[in-house]
């Protein structure tokens, strides 16, 4: 087990640093010169010329690469363009919206999905799982944003139960934070609840399709020991995968959600940065964004092997 | 006991369920279609004719989705906007298509150290949600039509190389590879003409996954405004104009949001219906 994860560890450590050349050689080949950009065209070339040694664009690009890449590692991304200060303090408090975002709508999807699809698998064929197939159909049809429209219109404006907009900071009122998370990660849960449901599912009913649950059967277990006991155990490992997987989407649809509830998230920063071209801040945000995923996903690889040995051994 | 029988039963109900889906989901596709041809015959307004007397007027005999804060006709715009979807994901597929295809035939044929060095790169992009890859390629070339179906075409190629390299790797184990080898083919025909066909079946099916995923994707740009600029229409552009509006007037956001609805649940629906046994069907019957 510990080699395994001394293993994983070191794969996580190769591709970010993959990840970060591929980042770090995309954004210095592109057009576009933030001297020039940051001072205006109608600067002097001695200007721009002197803007260039001081944000140390003249060196060669593999000595910027290496000293981008041991101030990213201390978690120091350098200066904005755009606003005069650290890129760290401009996204630090952003991370926390974000991730607090994705990790509810996680805790959603795996609060509703796993009873929910266990329950249509044994109920094959009822009035449920039927009406759960067609609503799992639909649900998984909507957009997040679109989602997240309707959520506003019924619960902010037809209900009242929330004030569309009424964004509360983290810092203020930690409470009413999380309560005004709840509409947004609903919007981004919905949709993967139902891929989620759907999967347990079908995987459970494959799984009962197999030799060794005949066998269970066989031996005298009833359904319901068969299916917690036996079933589920194997069952569950694509679910595991999707769940971790589901980490990055939530990351994505987030942006896009962001600014249907009027969230100042990473997305917000995210746009801006690209729009004045404020490289720093781009690249930042693609690399906690990627350092995430990854993270993320070794994790998920790890609970598998906990879960099932055999993965281990290859 | 009787429980193992409700699974043999589920199957023989399963089956018949998901033809049903899939005729669902063709129906919906059939629906879109005409509602697009319509926009051929009848379209008295133009997409980007203002009148200021309508603005915000709810839909009427004149204006039958009502029309937009600039007095738009949104029935035409929709339209519009449904057909900016269709184009971007169907030539970003294609892009996909073509650039999967290719990297995941030769990694898979070739394996080795090509295959190793390509597929980590793939494996990186590939845990990269494809919305996030376009949105920097979309943001670091310029905003419009042609650099969106690029950048998407570009951000779905992981996930074809990926199926398709599977497929070929296990493929090129079967006898026939073999015996083409024998009789010697040249490594390019028996991928494209001896391989290909066999994947065809995978294939389809990928394309229906990310042609689904390309007009998510589309719709979240335009949502953030880096898809289509406008005045050209797009539904998650209209949808994010409409936004501001939600209260006053909810019909600027109902007509493309229940058109782009409609889009994905037939594509899901099909996707999900066994498209692939019908479409080898429907190339079957064809030979004959």
């Amino acid at each position: 087990m510990g080699k395994y994860v001394v293993k994983k560890i070191a794969s996580l450590a190769l591709t970010l640093l993959a990840v970060s050349f591929v980042v770090f050689f995309l954004f210095s080949v592109i057009p576009g010169d933030p001297a020039t950009s940051k001072l205006g065209t109608n600067a002097t070339p001695e200007k721009v010329e002197a803007l260039r040694e001081e944000l140390g664009l003249n060196a060669p690009f593999m000595v910027r690469y290496f000293k981008w890449l041991v101030g990213a590692i201390r978690g120091d991304f350098g200066d904005s363009y755009a606003y005069a200060m650290p890129v760290k303090q401009l996204i630090g408090g952003k991370l926390v919206i974000n991730g607090v975002l994705s990790l509810m709508a996680i805790f959603i999807v795996c609060a509703v999905s796993v009873p929910i699809g266990v329950y249509t698998a044994k109920h094959t064929g009822g009035l449920i799982d039927r009406v759960m197939t067609v609503i799992n159909q639909i649900a998984m049809a909507f957009p997040p944003f679109l989602l997240g429209l309707l959520l506003t219109f019924v619960f902010g404006m037809v209900l009242r139960l929330f004030s569309p907009g009424a964004y509360v900071g983290y810092q203020t009122n930690f409470g009413k934070f999380l309560l005004y998370m709840i509409c947004p990660a609903i919007a981004l849960a919905l949709p993967k609840c139902a891929m989620c449901i759907k999967l347990l599912r079908t995987n459970i009913l494959e799984e009962a399709k197999k030799d060794y649950s005949k066998t269970v059967y066989s031996k005298g277990n009833n359904t319901t020991g068969l299916l917690y006991k036996y079933v589920l155990k194997n069952a569950i490992m694509p679910t595991i995968t999707f769940v971790g997987m589901l980490f990055a989407d939530m990351i994505a649809s987030g942006i896009v959600i962001e600014q249907t509830f009027g969230i100042p998230g990473l997305g917000r920063s995210l746009l801006s940065a690209i729009s004045v071209r404020d490289y720093p801040v781009v690249m930042a945000i693609i690399m906690l964004i990627a350092f995430g995923i990854v993270v993320v996903s070794a994790i998920t690889d790890v609970i598998h092997a906990i879960v099932d040995p055999r993965v281990r051994e290859e | 006991m009787q429980k193992t029988t409700d699974v043999v039963r589920f199957k023989g109900r399963m089956k018949k369920k998901r033809n049903v889906q899939l005729y669902i989901g063709l129906g919906i596709l059939a629906a879109l279609g005409l509602f697009l041809l319509l926009g051929f015959i009848y379209h008295p307004y133009g997409t980007t004719k203002m009148d200021s007397a309508m603005k915000l007027t709810a839909p009427s005999l004149q204006h039958w989705f009502g029309a937009d804060n600039y007095g738009r006709d949104i029935f035409e715009r929709v339209q519009e906007g449904l057909r900016t979807s269709v184009v971007i994901a169907l030539l970003s597929t294609l892009i996909g298509t073509a650039g999967g295809t290719v990297i995941g035939a030769l990694t898979g044929f070739y394996g080795g150290l090509l295959d190793d060095g390509i597929m980590r790169i793939i494996d990186v992009l590939f845990s990269i949600p494809s919305i996030l890859l376009a949105l920097v390629f979309v943001s670091l070339s310029d905003f419009g039509m042609t650099n969106v179906i690029l950048a998407l075409g570009i951000a779905v190629i992981p996930s074809f190389a990926k199926m398709i390299r599977t497929e070929f790797k296990e493929q090129a184990k079967l006898e026939y590879v073999q015996a083409a080898k024998l009789m010697g083919a040249s490594d390019f025909r028996i991928l494209f003409r001896h391989i290909l066909p066999n994947v065809m079946p995978t294939l389809i099916n990928c394309m229906f996954i990310s042609f689904n995923n390309c007009v998510l994707a589309e719709a979240g740009l335009s949502y953030l405004g880096i898809g289509v600029q406008p005045p050209q229409a797009s539904l998650g552009g209209m949808i994010a104009e409409g936004q501001g509006y939600l209260k006053m007037a909810p019909h600027l956001i109902i007509a493309p949001g229940v058109v782009m609805v409609l889009l994905l649940l037939g594509l899901g629906l099909i996707a999900d219906g066994n498209a692939r046994t019908f479409f080898v069907a429907v190339k079957g019957k064809k030979k004959e």
